[in-house]
């Protein structure tokens, strides 16, 4: 008879449950809910995940949006796509969602402290970065030039808008956004956000970048970063998406390559995962 | 090696009589519709006494052997872990309160023995433990823990290897090392049916002390034990070059192999259903017809379906192909990048239960003939 390493929690597999304090419409098919721990407290790092559970209709993984130091509450922004986040999106403030988590690696918040921050978001992608952006700005003096660069589809698409425009008043943090298309109404830079990329000024030798996007606009990001300013695929992290069941490595589903997505990353360093996004299937 | 006792059947009897007296629920092998399956035992009656399987790529039949032996036969369908990691379990259930949702109590885990676990089984419980019991410091699959931790472990060595087996190419067989409380190897001797028995955990030699009327064997019986031993390690069905394997195949992501096999594969999921190691599970919400009561139900899942992999309605492993690449990869390559060890023990259920035949052992050797890793096709593989 064996005895295995005993579990600091017995079921990570039950959700806790959170109340819904606030629902915010986001975009037309994004949303946050703003979440009550039950005890007060949420202890999680920019970069880390939940699972989200609606009741009896199944959970999903779902990135934090909130800051990891300023408010009590949890903010989890989330896209209408499928049965879980569409009955996530009917919920009303009083209610209640299952939390199990945080889950996953964070951004290398400690790891950059003297070094310039290139955070490059596509569509959706902002959310997980924005816990990075707030520990950036709550912690300003940790960093070297903050650079936010955000690419989304037309002008509609501009997540977090309010928030990017105040961060573009501010003279110590640079920001800049650009749509994949756009009518005449729109004043802002047009094309992918890679364009953006020589519009701002950074020291690549010192630079730590967190790219959050399309898988597609994260490789095209590393690779310019990498082919264009000669940064090591080390300093360029990338943070990851795949079916998930579990969030605790037990389920399979996020098998990428030798990782599981959901504990060895989501977020990853280029120099890990770099070589397996153009493999098909992985 | 602890001290060894010999009986006959009598013996092996008591001991299936006396894990029951200690609360556990015995589990072995018997024969159901036409196979060797895993279910309760009350007796040595319920062994398969006088069959064995035959096996090959895709072939599996019964026959009866015309002699005494109770574990004449090698892996059937059916695995421990489907005791461990039952295909179904209610991973918690609760009630729709105004404070959000109440947890229903958990059942008590049940207490096993597993009666007649092949060395490559045991083998296979030491990796399951590995997945389920800690990834990255985070905590257990639940019930795995519970219900493992108190199974007893009755190994039985394999002096007649199957057409499918390879264990000794995965060094987990045909002798159990570790891992089991006590360990059985049954011989023919003089005519005689002989079961060499030894304790493998305290737990072992406490049980076997209780049991009394044990004989120590004779120098002959040992002899006869170990050499039925050796010569189960020279008779293995199958061989799987395991030499650089892991890199070889990560360096083979994009190899036109997996094409050809993706012409076979039908992928119905019958390889990772029955291979002792497969460890892929997924949820399955349920409400009441009222809304006030929900049930989340674990189910095994398997990476050769394609909603294994759906992400925002598109699959990531579209092709069948990369399905089998995934699959074998895992096992034979990444699986030692995670755990240290591959995924595979050499029992050779895929080989014997893919309705068409394909064989591992045989498709990582046809990657290895046509190795693509010093060819541009071969640059930026999985490695």
């Amino acid at each position: 008879m064996v005895t295995l390493t005993e579990p600091a929690v017995i079921d990570q597999m039950t959700p806790i449950p959170f109340k819904v304090r606030s629902v915010r419409e986001e975009l037309s098919h994004t949303f946050t809910l703003e979440l009550e721990p039950p005890n007060g407290d949420f202890d999680f790092q920019p970069g880390q995940f939940t699972m989200v559970y609606a009741f009896g209709i199944g959970e999903v993984p779902i990135s934090i949006s909130s800051s990891s130091t300023r408010e009590a509450t949890l903010l989890q922004t989330i896209r209408r796509t499928g049965a879980v986040t569409h009955a996530l999106g009917t919920l009303k403030s009083g209610d209640y969602v299952g939390i199990r988590g945080p889950y996953g690696t964070p951004w290398p918040m400690q790891e950059s402290k003297g070094r310039d921050l290139l955070i490059v978001g596509g569509g959706i992608g902002l959310a997980p970065l924005r816990p990075a952006i707030y520990h950036a700005l709550e912690n300003r003096d940790d960093y070297e030039r903050v650079v936010v660069l955000y690419g989304t589809r037309t002008p509609d698409d501009i997540l977090f808008e309010t928030e990017l425009r105040r961060w573009g008043d501010r003279t110590d943090i640079t920001t800049l956004i650009t749509v994949d298309a756009a009518d005449r109404g729109w004043y802002g830079a047009v094309g992918v956000v890679t364009r953006l990329i020589g519009r701002v000024g950074f020291d690549p030798s010192n630079t730590t970048a967190l790219v959050c996007g399309p898988e597609i606009m994260m490789t095209v990001t590393a690779e310019r970063l990498m082919e264009g300013y000669s940064m090591e695929p080390s300093n360029i992290y990338v943070t990851m998406e795949r079916n998930m069941k579990c969030g605790i490595g037990v389920c399979g589903h996020c098998q990428f390559g030798a990782k599981f997505i959901c504990t060895d990353g989501a977020v990853f360093s280029y120099s890990e995962v770099g070589h397996l996004f153009d493999i098909k299937g992985v | 090696m602890s001290e060894m006792y010999v009986s006959g059947q009598s013996g092996v009897g008591r001991l299936i009589q006396a894990l029951a007296e200690r609360g556990h629920r015995v589990i072995g092998p018997i024969v159901r519709n036409e196979a060797l399956v895993y279910d309760e035992i009350k007796g040595v009656e319920d062994l398969p006494k006088g069959w064995t399987d035959l096996q090959e790529p895709g072939r599996y039949r019964l026959e009866q052997r015309g002699d005494e032996k109770l574990f004449g036969f090698v892996v059937g369908p059916t695995s421990w872990k489907q005791y461990l990691n039952p295909p179904e379990t209610v991973l918690w259930s609760g009630v729709i309160s105004p404070e959000g949702f109440v947890t229903d109590p958990a059942p008590e885990p049940p207490k096993y023995a597993f009666f007649g676990v092949r060395p490559c089984e045991v083998a296979a419980l030491g990796v399951l433990d590995k997945v389920y019991s800690t990834s990255n410091g985070l905590p257990s699959m639940a019930g795995y823990t519970a219900i493992r931790e108190q199974a007893f472990i009755v190994a039985v060595n394999c002096v007649e290897p199957g057409g499918n087996c390879f264990c000794v190419s995965m060094d987990t067989g045909p002798t159990a090392e570790a891992g089991y409380d006590i360990a059985i190897t049954e011989i023919v001797h003089n005519g005689n049916m002989r079961y060499l028995i030894e304790a493998g955990t305290p737990a072992g030699a406490e049980v076997l002390g209780d049991m009394g009327n044990l004989e120590e064997p004779s120098e002959a019986e040992i002899e006869a034990r170990d050499f039925f031993l050796t010569e189960a390690a020279a008779n293995m069905g199958k061989t799987l070059e395991v030499d650089d394997l892991p890199e070889l195949l990560k360096g083979n992501a994009r190899n036109p192999r997996w094409e050809s096999i993706a012409d076979r594969c039908l992928a119905c999921a019958n390889c990772t259903m029955v291979c002792p190691t497969c460890f892929c599970n997924t949820v399955d919400d349920n409400l009441s017809l009222d809304g006030t009561h929900a049930t989340r139900t674990r189910k095994w899942d398997s990476c050769f379906t394609l909603g294994f992999s759906y992400m925002h309605g598109l699959p990531m492993r579209e092709g069948v192909g990369a399905r089998y690449r995934q699959w074998i990869t895992h096992k034979l390559a990444t699986w030692v990048d995670q755990f240290d060890e591959m995924g595979c023990v050499g029992c050779g259920r895929c080989i014997t239960w893919c309705p068409v035949g394909i064989d591992i052992t045989h498709e990582a050797g046809a990657i290895r003939r046509a190795d693509l890793r010093d060819t541009p096709i071969g640059i930026g593989g999985f490695a």
